[in-house]
């Protein structure tokens, strides 16, 4: 389900641009569930730096195999099918990392994300970046870019949208963004860049970490 | 810790199996009481001076003591039955792990069952032996842990009959086990397992020869017990497998033999199951055994059972594996613990691997199994 392994930052196991922002936005020794967790890349390493009590959820059973070998708590399994499982907020941080847009039920899962997690972290390419705007435009073919290696018949990537879209359907849903970043990565540098300026065209990811609208629940109610 | 065995007394593990006597009478989950209970079981590897390296393996219906074929001797240098994954370097470590392997009560490979003989009688048990639960096995069990000194299992490991001892000891035993690893199995046995094993013991029961169980020092019911082991296979193999071994191959001929003697290579291979199982199982035994399965029932969706209970809190990590072509014990029943399990927000892991043996896979090599059981346990004590 994830696409982890074809994006170069994780061959040598370090952490994709997107996953360093992420894993900056987790607290120390919280509880993590990551849906579609790839190779357990992100969750290893929240694991282990961050001491956190991680879980994950993979369809594809060589990476949940290779995940559970590595010593992670994963389930082998599609995850609309899996999330209703849990309890309400039996995690503080639920990550859809490089998953959302190879949903088939997105707002399904993003229903369920908000209810069994405190907060949840979506990061996704942004189809809006110049360059694949560009491709479409010049081109005239379905872009292909370094974020989005695919062909238009072999991709992963059912859904196509951009950081505004995300904005769109967060009032629609409705949900609360708490916290967004938009990520650039420059070419030649494996460091991420966070882009202030015309976010939309100018990033390639978008992370963002969203609540319930109940957000402002009681405390209590989380402990 | 009431006592630590030292190392050379472990050293009698490679002399095949050893016999351990229960401390105290056994009482039965059905109300029977059995004195003089012993267990035959073998042991891997050293046990740890602190005892915390031991792993407990459960064997299958009809499996034995002897696990892994390291010893020295012909007969403990035999393979194994877990060879492939139990033993020096592989998944199931024997040179980090203090591995033990008991056969189970009931059965007739050492330990006490059917066949034995009552002390009171000095003849065998037969139907008089009472009928044993898969709680019944664990206790025995637990009271061979218990005689090493052992406080807590690093891990309890099986496949199929013994998935459900793993599920049994997480459910009775939570604080003992810090890695619970049930493959292959479920927590309830289905109407459609127990239907099997019904034909089975009733292919036994109707054999002349059975004799109400009374069948010791005469002729045995082997035809019975040999058309119950080629029920069983069948459910041990999968239409994807059968096809793969056979096909529609002819055995010895050339041609269809227009009556009835064996035409087909897969009656061939149910036949020469059949002839060798009778060599090597008691009938009373099977009864016993298959009856414990059928028992088999960890009642999760009750709350008030002591697996839901124990569950509820427990801090053993799960790990479920699951066959895709296993229809005996079909995915959906180890994807219906992991759920419990979920929404209990317990610890657990599931991978169902791809694999075309059937409910036979978990016996048979597979690379994803070996990684995972050996990654898993490497992260574990």
């Amino acid at each position: 389900m994830s696409v982890n392994a074809n994006i170069h930052a994780a061959e040598n196991e370090s952490l994709r641009f997107d996953q360093q922002v992420i894993a900056s936005w987790i607290t120390e020794g919280s509880r993590v569930l990551d849906l579609g967790c790839g190779d357990g890349v992100l969750l290893d390493y929240l694991v282990r730096e961050k001491h956190v009590h991680g879980t994950g959820i993979e369809l594809e059973e060589s990476r949940a195999a290779h995940c559970i070998g590595r010593g992670l708590s994963v389930v082998h399994g599609n995850v609309n099918e899996e999330l209703p499982h849990y309890p309400d907020n039996a995690f503080d941080y639920v990550i859809v990392s490089q998953t959302l847009q190879q949903v088939h039920r997105p707002s399904r899962m993003l229903e369920q994300l908000l209810r069994v997690g405190r907060c949840g972290i979506v990061s996704f390419p942004n189809f809006g970046y110049w360059r694949v705007r560009l491709q479409a435009m010049f081109a005239g073919r379905a872009p292909r870019t370094r974020e989005l290696p695919y062909e238009w018949h072999d991709t992963p990537n059912i859904r196509v949208l951009t950081l505004r879209d995300f904005r769109q359907y967060a009032r629609e849903i409705p949900f609360r963004i708490t916290r967004q970043a938009a990520v650039a990565m420059p070419a030649g540098t494996l460091e991420p860049r966070q882009v202030t300026l015309l976010p939309n065209l100018r990033a390639s990811y978008g992370i963002f970490m969203i609540e319930d609208m109940a957000g402002s629940r009681p405390a209590s109610d989380n402990q | 810790m009431r006592f630590i065995m030292t190392t050379s007394s472990f050293a009698a593990a490679t002399s095949g199996p050893l016999l351990f006597s229960l401390p105290a009478p056994h009482r039965f989950e059905s109300g029977a009481v059995l004195e003089g209970v012993q267990l035959a079981y073998e042991t891997y590897g050293t046990l740890a001076p602190g005892a915390d390296n031991a792993v407990l393996i459960c064997h299958a219906l009809t499996g034995d003591a002897h696990v892994a074929g390291s010893g020295s001797t012909p007969e403990t240098a035999r393979p194994g039955w877990w060879d492939e994954y139990v033993g020096p370097g592989r998944p199931i470590d024997t040179d980090r792990f203090f591995v033990i392997c008991s056969n189970i009560l009931g059965s007739c490979y050492g330990s006490t069952g059917p066949a034995s003989i009552n002390p009171a009688t000095g003849t065998p048990y037969g139907l008089s032996f009472p009928v044993v639960t898969i709680t019944d096995m664990v206790r025995a069990q637990h009271a061979l842990v218990s005689h090493f000194g052992i406080e807590r299992l690093c891990a309890v490991v099986g496949g199929s009959l013994g998935g459900m001892q793993v599920l049994e000891w997480a459910a009775r035993y939570p604080d003992m086990v810090e890695a619970a690893i049930p493959i292959a199995t479920t927590t309830r046995h289905s109407a459609q397992a127990i239907a099997f094993n019904e034909v089975a013991r009733q292919s036994v029961i109707s054999d002349p020869n059975w004799r109400q169980g009374e069948y010791y020092g005469g002729a045995a019911p082997d035809l019975g017990l040999a058309v119950a082991r080629m029920i069983g296979h069948i459910t041990y193999l999968s239409d994807e497998s059968m096809h793969a071994k056979f096909g529609r191959n002819l055995q010895d001929r050339e041609n269809l033999s227009f009556n009835f003697e064996t035409d087909f290579q897969v009656e061939s291979y149910l036949h020469h199951q059949g002839r060798k199982f009778v060599q090597r199982f008691d009938a009373n035994s099977f009864l016993y055994v298959t009856k414990a399965a059928d028992y088999f029932d960890l009642g999760l969706e009750r709350p008030d059972s002591h697996a839901a209970q124990a569950f509820a809190k427990t801090r053993t990590r799960f790990l479920v594996v699951s066959f895709t072509s296993d229809w005996l014990y079909p995915t959906y029943q180890s994807r219906a613990l992991v759920a419990h399990l979920q929404r209990g927000g317990r610890d657990v892991s599931f991978c169902e691997i791809t694999e075309k043996w059937g409910h036979d896979a978990f016996l048979l090599p597979n690379s994803h199994f070996a990684n995972i059981l050996g990654g898993f346990l490497r992260h574990v004590c």
